[in-house]
């Protein structure tokens, strides 16, 4: 049996960063991946890089830590609303200013995908999907056709992704599976202040997914954003669990199922 | 002149012209001059669908589309919709009039029965009726409301689509302007999205200087992601055969076979919409409000000092 932790998103959230680590460690697990985007969002960017770093994550690049390696003028989230488009930009200049060259340096060595082997089943790690860094998966909009699809062209049985901000995992014929692992940065549009990341059980040729909440100080999370002046729609999210920006990026049930 | 020719990477998007060109309206921009006499396209049949829709799956399908003409036209679309959210997401384009309270109980069902979503695109032209009818007919604007008023009482949230007949000095009123009037019908968070004006059908009487669009040269290809051109991940299905994209449905050498399985071929792209394509990239699927392209290219002009 081996046992891997899988965290998605972590949008500077160094605060719920260090609560699944403590509590993937507590799990005996294998292995720790990070799927990327470690910045945006929430305060002080550097804090999550020395954290990753001593804990021996291995880690694929998302959209913002290509944007941030490459100088890029933004992040490539994939935003067309003016609105979000221009939240984007005010968290991406904020992330742009915050991280240390020696840390954009860093997140320019990161592989865009990882290729993992376990007992012969065959594991991906990407973090929109494996043909686009930041192209979206939601539950929604990813039917089984396409989901297997992108195993045949991945030549992949696990497909772990994030990129989206909320979880799902799908199995599907002949042990195969696609899963979103969610994000640690902020809560999944739910209500709940927690965030989440996964855990993957193999053993022999079958694949177990579960997903971990992680409670964690988000009014001092809150309280770090407003020293760092960043939006108060973003912090609101963190403390009500509702997202108030990006919305215009969910498809019809993912955003049936939010408050705005 | 030489054109960049697109091979199709991967069929994301499988659409259908389900009522042809065959619509209760004719707007005056209507890209395919669609109307109530309009029998250039006629209606499929459920058969039709299905065969595609299985060949579709087969090659590993994301969303279905279904647009016409006026998709409610058909009799059939509402098994249609349900036989298609069997394998894909799937999106239904229309202008809001023939969806009484029957059909919304209907959709709302079906939307809740599916594991994919069902995204409802209601087209408007301006938040005031007068503009609004001046383009799509008296009374069109009434009609409408009723029935977003109708989806969004029962959890749906349509998508309300706008193209864009404005000048940018009304630019910023457009969206606030959208979701006041949308609120006051019941629809409390409105989804809206702003569609590219087409150098195409009507809209090429209605627009000074469309003729003049140039055309996507292979210099121009360099850099570029023909990922974001519909041409290379999405093919239509009429009942005179299978066409590259919704767009030039109306032009014979963009006819690339009878059925979904012979429409595979790369395409070149040899007429003046495929600027707009290339401008605007693929403003025809359901992400978000604002016209796509023209607001990422906005941030990076602005962007530079960071
Ligand atoms: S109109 Fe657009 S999608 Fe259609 S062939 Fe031209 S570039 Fe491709
Ligand atoms: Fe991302």
């Amino acid at each position: 049996m081996e046992r891997l932790a899988l965290l998605g998103g972590l949008y500077s959230n160094y605060r719920a960063l260090a609560v699944a680590l403590d509590g993937a460690s507590r799990r005996g697990v294998d292995g720790i991946y990070c799927l990327g985007d470690l910045g945006a969002f929430g305060p002080y960017p550097d804090r999550v890089f020395p954290m990753l770093q001593r804990a021996g994550v291995q880690t694929i690049q998302g959209n913002y830590d290509n944007s941030l390696a490459l100088g890029l003028p933004d992040c490539q989230c994939g935003y067309t609303d003016p609105r979000d488009n221009y939240f984007a930009r005010l968290s991406y200049d904020y992330t742009f200013r915050n991280t240390s060259e020696e840390n954009k340096a860093w997140l320019g060595t990161l592989p865009a995908t990882l290729r993992l082997e376990i007992g012969g089943v065959r594991l991906l790690l990407a973090h929109g999907s494996p043909r686009k860094m930041n192209e979206f998966l939601w539950e929604s909009t990813s039917p089984d056709p396409f989901l297997n699809y992108l195993l045949d062209e991945a030549q992949a049985d696990v497909l772990c992704v994030t990129h989206t901000g909320i979880k799902w995992h799908r199995a599907l014929a002949g042990n195969r599976h696609v899963v979103n692992v969610g994000v640690l940065g902020r809560p999944e549009n739910d209500g709940t202040t927690r965030v989440w990341y996964t855990l993957l059980t193999f053993s022999g040729s079958s694949v177990a997914v579960e997903f971990m909440p992680v409670f964690y100080d988000h009014l001092a999370l809150s309280d770090d954003m407003q020293a760092e002046r960043l939006p108060p729609e973003f912090i609101e999210t963190i403390i009500t669990g509702w997202w108030t920006t990006c919305l215009e990026i969910l498809p019809h049930k993912e955003r049936a199922r939010g408050r705005f | 002149m030489k054109h960049p020719r697109i091979e199709m990477a991967h069929l994301d998007n499988l659409w259908f012209q389900v009522t042809g060109t065959l619509c209760n309206l004719a707007c005056t921009h209507c890209f395919n001059s669609s109307g109530p006499d309009v029998k250039t396209f006629g209606h499929l049949s459920i058969e039709q669908v299905r065969h595609e829709l299985e060949e579709g799956a087969r090659r590993g399908v994301r969303e279905v589309f279904f647009t016409g003409g006026e998709p409610f036209l058909h009799t059939a679309i509402a098994e249609m919709l349900e036989a298609s959210l069997e394998f894909a997401a799937t999106t239904v384009l229309t202008n809001g009039t023939l969806i009484n309270d029957r059909m919304s109980d209907r959709l709302a069902e079906i939307e809740h029965r599916s594991r994919y979503s069902l995204e409802i695109r209601v087209s408007l032209d301006s938040f005031d009726e007068r503009t609004n009818d001046a383009i799509r007919g008296v009374g069109v604007f009434k009609r409408v409301m009723a029935t977003l008023a109708r989806l969004s009482r029962r959890g749906l949230l349509p998508l309300v689509t706008v193209v864009r007949t404005w000048s940018d000095a009304e630019e910023q009123e457009i969206l606030p302007g959208f979701t006041r009037i949308l609120r006051e019908a019941g629809y409390q968070h409105p989804r809206i999205k702003i569609l590219p004006a087409l150098p195409l059908g009507r809209e090429l009487v209605r627009l000074p200087g469309a003729h003049d669009e140039p055309w996507v040269t292979e210099e121009m290809m360099h850099d570029f992601d023909a990922d974001l051109l519909m041409c290379s991940n999405s093919r239509i299905v009429t009942d005179r055969g299978v066409w590259v994209c919704p767009l030039l449905v109306e032009k014979p050498d963009a006819r690339l076979g009878d059925h979904l399985a012979d429409a595979a071929s790369g395409y070149e792209l040899a007429h003046r919409a495929c600027y707009s394509c290339y401008q605007y990239g693929t403003f025809c699927s359901n992400i978000s409000a604002g016209i796509e392209g023209t607001g990422t290219l906005a941030t990076h002009a602005e962007h530079g000092e960071a």
